[in-house]
Order: C-alpha cells, then sequence, then structure tokens
C-alpha cells in the first residue's frame, strides 16, 4: 500500500524531558490508525505534530509525498477533533461548521450547501441555531467532526475524541465515527489511551511507551502477537512466565523450566535454542479452568492444579485468580453454555487448569512493567 | 417555602438598599434638581428667577459652542481608542506570561496609581514644559519650531488622557484575556486561520465584556473631563467640563452650568440606552 501520511525520525523534548524518541511510522491512505499507550507517552504530541502545532526537533513529517514539517497550522490538509472538542463558544452550530470554509474564502452557496450536508451527515441539522453551551457531550463532539471534516482533509487527527464522554455515549459515538469514516474515507489518526477504543475502530494501531513505538499492527497481531511485554500488558490481561528453555522437542515445540514454576509446553516459532531465557504471556482467556482433570489427548501437558483465590462474575465471562505455586494466574471463562445448570465454580475450590502450547506465546524482550497495567478487573 | 422566598427577597432588599439609598439621594435626585435648574432663567447675580425657559440649552447649542461639544466628543473617542489598542495587546501578552512574570506586571501597572493623580498629571506640566528637555531634544532634531510648544494644546490634553486612563483599560482586558481558552486559537490555525484572523474571528469576540468595560472605564470619565485640559490644555483644548467649572464658579451662570451638566448626562446616558435597546430587541428576534 503506498505511504500517505510518514513521520521520519521524529524526537521533541519539551525541557530537559524527551516526550517523543527518534519515532518513524507511516499510514496508509484511507486507513483509520491509532496511536495507543498510556498518558505521557508522546502520543498527543506526534499528533500535535502532524497538525503544525508543535515543531519537531529533528525528524520529517511528510503528506501525500510533500514534506510539510515547516508548514504552518493553517497550510497543512490536516484537521484535528481535539480533545476538549474547543469550539468557538461565541458561534452557533452552524458558523462553527462553516467557521473553516469561510477562512478559505468559499463562495456563500457552497458553504451553505456544505455546512448543510455536514450537519446532516452528524445528525446536528436541529440544533444548528444553537450554542456549544447548550449542546451536551456528544452533540458538541459531532460538531467538532463536522468543522473539522467539512475541510476535505487529507488527514483527520483525533486527539482522545471520546476521552470526556460517559461509557455509553463512547460506545456509540465510536460506532458513530467508524460509520462516518465509512461514509467519507477519509484518514483518520487516532490518539487514545483507551484499548478498547483504539482495538474496535483502528485498521492499524501503534502502540507507544515513553516516546518510542512498542510494536505496530492490526489490533488482532497486537493482541495475539505482543512483541514485548509492555504491549502485552496494556492491550487486554495477561499472564507472564519467565524462564529458560530446556529441551527442545522438535523444530517447533520446546519445553521451557520457568525459575519458581513447572516445566512449560510452548510453542517455539521463534526457534529458540536450549539455555535461552525467554518470556512466556499467556492471555486468560486461553487458559481453561475446571474442576475435573480435562480429558483431552493432551491430557498433562500444560496441566496444573490451583486453589480458586478470586472469582468475578461478569454476566458473559467470569474472571479468576488461580494460585498455583508462587503464581497467581488470572483466567477468564467465557459463557457459551447455561451457567445455572453446571456446578459452579467458587472461592478456594480445587481446580485444574491447562492450556494448549499455540497459545503461549515467546516475547521478544521484556521491561519492567508499570504495575498498574496488570491484571486488575476492570 | 414561600415564606422562605418572601423572606430571602427582605434580606436582598436589606442588603442592597445602601446602594439604592445612595444612588436614590446622590445621583437621581442631584441630576433631577440639575436638569430643572437647567429649565429656569438666570439674573445677573447668577440666582435663579422664576418661571421656565430653554434659553439655556439655545445658547449650548449656538455656534459659539459647537467646537467645544465636537472638542469633547473627539477628545474622549480619539483617547478610548488609543486606550482599547494599547491595551488588547498588552492584556493578551500578560495572559500568555508565567504566573510570577505576570504579577510583575500588574504591579507595575497599578503602581502609579500610590501617586495622586493630580500630582502625576502635574508632573506632565513640568516634562513638557517649554524650558523642559523634551522641548529642548524635539527643538534639536528639528521637530517642533523653537518657539513652537508641547504642551498647551489638544494634542497635550489627548497625551495625558490616555497616559491616564491606560491603566483602567487594561484591568479590565487583561481580565478578560485570561479567562479566554488559548486553545480556540489552536483550533482556529488548524481549521485554516492565520494568526491576525484568529485574533480578529476568535480573541476579539471572546473578550468583547472586556472591551466594553474598558470602554466605559475609558470613555465615561473622559467625557467628563476637566483636571486634564485644566492643567495641560491651553484656552483652544476646553471642554465640556471646563464650561461647567467656568459657569459655576466664575461666570456664576448656576442655570448655564446645569445645562451643560444636563448635556454631558445625555451624551453618556445615550450610548448606554442605544446599546440596551438593541439588547432587548436582539432578543426579541432570537426568540
Amino acid at each position: 500500500m503506498p505511504k500517505f501520511l510518514t513521520f521520519e525520525n521524529i524526537s521533541k523534548s519539551f525541557g530537559k524531558q524527551q516526550v517523543v524518541n527518534d519515532v518513524s511510522f507511516s499510514v496508509a491512505k484511507g486507513e483509520v490508525f491509532s496511536l495507543l499507550g498510556p498518558s505521557g507517552c508522546g502520543k498527543t504530541t506526534l499528533l500535535r505534530i502532524c497538525a503544525g502545532l508543535e515543531e519537531p526537533d529533528t525528524g520529517k513529517v511528510f503528506l501525500d509525498g510533500k514534506d510539510i514539517t515547516n508548514l504552518s497550522p493553517n497550510e497543512r490538509q490536516v484537521n484535528t477533533v481535539f480533545q476538549n472538542y474547543a469550539l468557538f463558544p461565541h458561534m452557533t452550530v452552524r458558523d462553527n461548521i462553516a467557521f473553516g470554509p469561510k477562512i478559505a474564502g468559499w463562495n456563500r452557496k457552497k458553504i451553505i450547501s456544505e455546512a448543510n450536508s455536514f450537519m446532516d451527515l452528524t445528525q446536528m441539522t436541529e440544533h444548528k441555531n444553537k450554542y456549544p453551551h447548550q449542546l451536551s457531550g456528544g452533540q458538541r463532539q459531532r460538531v467538532a467532526i463536522a468543522r473539522a471534516l467539512i475541510n476535505r482533509p487529507l488527514v483527520l487527527l483525533l486527539d482522545e475524541p471520546l476521552a470526556a464522554l460517559d461509557l455509553k455515549l463512547r460506545q456509540r459515538m465510536l460506532v458513530e465515527l467508524d460509520t462516518i469514516h465509512d461514509q467519507i474515507g477519509t484518514t483518520f489518526l487516532f490518539v487514545t489511551h483507551d484499548q478498547g477504543e483504539a482495538m474496535s475502530i483502528s485498521d492499524k494501531i501503534a502502540v507507544m511507551n515513553k516516546g518510542i513505538i512498542e510494536q505496530i499492527g492490526s489490533p488482532p497481531q497486537i493482541y495475539e502477537s505482543p512483541n514485548t511485554s509492555f504491549v502485552a500488558a496494556f492491550i487486554g490481561d495477561t499472564n507472564f512466565f519467565e524462564g529458560t528453555v530446556s529441551e527442545v522437542t522438535n523444530s517447533e515445540i520446546s519445553r521451557i523450566q520457568p525459575s519458581d514454576f513447572s516445566e512449560i509446553t510452548v510453542y517455539n516459532d521463534k526457534h529458540l535454542s536450549i539455555g535461552t531465557q525467554v518470556y512466556l504471556s499467556i492471555r486468560p482467556e486461553k487458559i481453561n479452568i475446571s474442576k475435573t482433570l480435562p480429558l483431552t489427548d493432551k491430557s498433562y501437558i500444560n496441566t496444573f492444579k490451583g486453589i480458586v483465590d478470586d472469582v468475578i462474575y461478569l454476566g458473559s465471562m467470569t474472571k479468576f485468580w488461580v494460585k498455583t505455586q508462587d503464581y497467581k494466574l488470572s483466567i477468564i471463562k467465557q459463557h457459551s453454555s447455561f451457567l445455572l445448570d453446571e456446578e459452579p465454580i467458587r472461592w478456594n475450590d480445587e481446580v485444574w487448569i491447562s492450556w494448549n502450547p499455540e497459545h503461549g506465546y515467546l516475547l521478544d524482550h521484556y521491561a519492567e512493567i508499570d504495575e498498574n497495567l496488570l491484571t486488575l478487573p476492570s | 417555602m414561600r415564606s422562605d422566598s418572601n423572606k430571602n427577597k427582605f434580606t436582598e432588599f436589606v442588603l442592597t438598599s445602601p446602594t439604592l439609598f445612595w444612588l436614590i439621594f446622590f445621583f437621581l435626585i442631584p441630576t433631577i434638581i440639575a436638569v430643572i435648574m437647567a429649565l429656569r432663567p438666570s439674573n445677573p447675580y447668577g440666582d435663579l428667577e422664576p418661571g421656565w425657559t430653554l434659553i439655556n440649552f439655545e445658547t449650548i447649542f449656538s455656534p459659539l459652542y459647537i467646537p467645544v461639544i465636537w472638542r469633547t466628543i473627539w477628545v474622549s473617542f480619539a483617547s478610548t481608542f488609543a486606550c482599547l489598542l494599547f491595551s488588547i495587546p498588552v492584556g493578551y501578552y500578560m495572559s500568555r506570561l508565567s504566573e510570577k512574570n505576570r504579577k510583575i506586571i500588574l504591579f507595575l501597572i497599578i503602581v502609579p496609581f500610590w501617586t495622586n493623580s493630580l500630582i502625576r498629571i502635574f508632573a506632565w506640566k513640568l516634562i513638557l514644559n517649554p524650558d523642559g528637555i523634551i522641548q529642548a531634544i524635539f527643538v534639536f532634531f528639528g521637530i517642533i519650531p523653537e518657539s513652537g510648544s508641547l504642551i498647551y494644546s489638544t494634542g497635550t490634553v489627548l497625551l495625558v488622557t490616555i497616559y491616564s486612563y491606560l491603566p483602567f483599560a487594561i484591568l479590565p482586558i487583561y481580565a478578560a484575556a485570561e479567562r479566554f481558552d488559548f486553545r480556540l486559537i489552536e483550533a482556529a490555525r488548524d481549521l485554516g486561520a492565520t494568526r491576525w484572523h484568529a485574533f480578529i474571528y476568535i480573541f476579539l469576540p471572546n473578550i468583547s465584556k472586556g472591551l466594553m468595560a474598558a470602554t466605559a472605564m475609558v470613555l465615561i470619565p473622559c467625557l467628563g473631563s476637566y483636571v486634564i485640559p485644566d492643567l495641560v490644555g491651553g484656552t483652544s483644548s476646553q471642554m465640556i467640563g471646563n464650561l461647567i467649572a467656568n459657569q459655576a464658579f466664575v461666570a456664576r451662570n448656576i442655570p448655564m452650568a446645569a445645562a451643560w451638566s444636563t448635556l454631558l448626562m445625555a451624551m453618556i446616558l445615550l450610548p448606554l440606552v442605544i446599546i440596551l435597546c438593541s439588547k432587548i430587541l436582539l432578543k426579541k428576534e432570537n426568540c
């Protein structure tokens, strides 16, 4: 796919603090590309550099083949939906939306018809004469989107656009954003700290941490095969094991020996040799939990006994914390069958846990992880 | 609940009554007295005569005084305009400064108030004196002829008026600018506005309350200006305030002084009434 928006070796510091550290990536035309990371990871700074509101210390930004690094914000064909929306308080909805075209000097007729069609698109027509303070959060959001899109930007920049909304509205706006993207096909660069938002809307996600990009990939790639412990922990929950390769069974199956856990069989697609130190991530929903010993042909592979330490019932699924040896594993059980017919697993029950060797994922590298990112009920 | 709200109304009345009585006794009643006096004939001793007349207002609008009225208006509007022009950038940059620097600038703006305004105006007399340093410099560079004068002209009145009232314009504009959300400027720039467009279309409308307050704070005292034209102005830079003083204390024509006061009052109130009416009309239109 041709590269449409490219960041090349971008670095930026504020005072002594390096916020973005030599970051390079490209966004394809028409894509929804998310920059995902915890606050302070540099994602908003990258967005502001793209908008021209911040100047990079080093590096270049290319849009549609042109170097836009030194253009001022009004000379770039990008528009931003700001986190606080930044609607003009002294203008009505219609005037807010028509601001860009008016400044650009479109003729009156075109401004009116375009403003009307974008008010239609965002369902704001009936509120066109209201002022921003008379609107609800979701309506302000829509005005901000219409006000940006009317200028026909090559890239729409969205800076945590849903952060100020409550959960239900956030989900609805996410669907609306997706619909709008399908209708007009503009490239979206979406900044968020919410992995759920990023996963559900994006074609591609760049996971950022401390000013660098840890991994770029499609949502399933990022979730299923995280490169680093940070990505594994930040995108969803996971269980980590640290150990060394103790036996290579064949070209694809190995056994690893964690320092304080029983031997684990893994799918070794990275072809690591005996003695290599490895880090293994196993997603909670990939682990089976049952009161009886699971009877499969692969029995006794990655099958351990444990005690249920905590249970959280969440309706469609239940979260378990199971203590086995020195580890406390997080496990998610989806309820695909009618739960009341089964005998439930309770706190302090003795259970069997097991997982398929292919469901563990070996990480490229491991870094200390912020405790807050690790498995806590959300 | 009812008695509660009655009680609240009563408390409200008691708390605001001093202001109300102050306005009635020291503003409304004197104004009415002045208007009545302006409609009475006078005798050569300056006392009021019985009966009613419009002769005082006829005198006011005689060709003799038209230049004074005109000067009062243009000097006031010109000083107000100049004060706004200087204050807007000051307010803008002050609100962008760090907390500490902002306090220093605020202090510097307020510090002249520690000296009596009369003394500060008098100081200008010394600065612009024909034997003073500024005159010498201007003459040296040929900006003014040796026989020329920097003082006792309408220009001087304008200069000292702007100097005196500038802080009154800066403070409300700064207060409004401080509350302004500068992220709106970024949004405007992002939507294609140049710095200048963002300033005109976004910054100015959002500090309009500050601009209105500044206009009122400068324009109203300017119209009633008396001390400044008296001290640094010449005979050709008299304003209405000087005429009132002259009629009351020198010519001893109380009805004439009252008529001038009435005119001044009308000049100040008229714009306010127009603004108020237009606001009410606009509201009706919106409904």
